[in-house]
């Protein structure tokens, strides 16, 4: 049960991460955060199909976690999820330089340790 | 432009804090709230309508938009390894309020984590593509 929740949860939280930062990237920047503006681009963002399919993704991620998160420790089901920022980077393309990856190498390092 | 790289920066701090500090509570509240088991879908759904986990599930929407308004201007590649700072308080929050044992091997993993975000997060820029216009 715990690493069948682990493995949903990796695999739905990584398409909804890639498909979030691809639909919001499409978007462009935030720059207004007034209630106004802020609901004008949750309504644009509604229909891009991007964010629509990755909101599907992390629904099945979040009922996924909550089984996770009945059957095992809260410092076990968080950090054991961080895989996923792994997995989602290799979609993307963005440049990535040195430091950033030294630096994610040593949070995956880390997430390793923790849910060990 | 230095006052641009600034704004931008400012701004991505204090929205990383927001997605953090929801993503904590939020999986926090969850967990005081779930019950020990969910034998059927429909417990999972039960479950939604308990107090603590409805102000946890609260949290998680806040953590959602903020992680949106994030993507839209920062890289995935800042944003997941600077935001895992969460990791770390997510463990203090389960030793400090839900009485749970934290191992060396978890402690030197905490370790890690802070050492990368330190990295990723003080040495590197947010965005490193432009941003569309909008729709």
């Amino acid at each position: 049960m715990r690493w069948t929740c682990l493995a949903l949860i990796v695999v739905s939280v990584t398409i909804g991460e890639v498909l979030q930062a691809a639909g919001m990237r499409r978007h462009g920047e935030i720059h207004d955060f007034s209630p106004g503006e802020l609901g004008r681009a949750l309504a644009l963002v509604a229909h891009n199909r991007f964010v629509i399919g990755s909101v599907f993704a992390m629904a099945i991620g979040f009922f996924a976690n909550m089984g996770l998160l009945s059957v095992s420790e809260l410092s076990f089901a968080v950090p054991a999820t961080a895989v996923t920022s792994v997995l989602a980077r290799y979609y993307l393309k963005e440049r990535v330089n040195w430091l950033r990856w030294t630096g994610a190498s040593l949070v995956i390092c880390g997430v390793v340790l923790v849910a060990l | 432009m230095a006052s641009e790289s600034r704004r931008l920066r400012l701004k991505t701090w204090i929205c990383a804090a927001i997605v953090v500090f929801s993503n904590v509570f939020g999986n926090f509240f969850l967990k005081r709230g779930m019950p020990p088991e969910l034998p059927s879908p429909l417990s999972y759904i039960a479950a939604l309508f308990e107090p603590w986990v409805a102000l946890g599930v609260a949290l998680l929407i806040v953590w959602q938009l903020s992680r949106l308004a994030l993507f839209s201007w920062a890289d995935l590649s800042y944003v997941l390894p600077v935001t895992s700072v969460g990791y770390v308080l997510v463990a203090l929050i389960g030793k400090i309020f839900l009485g749970e044992e934290i191992s060396l091997k978890r402690w030197a993993g905490i370790a890690l984590i802070v050492g990368g975000v330190a990295l990723v997060g003080g040495g590197s820029h947010p965005r490193s593509h432009a941003t569309g216009a909008g729709q």
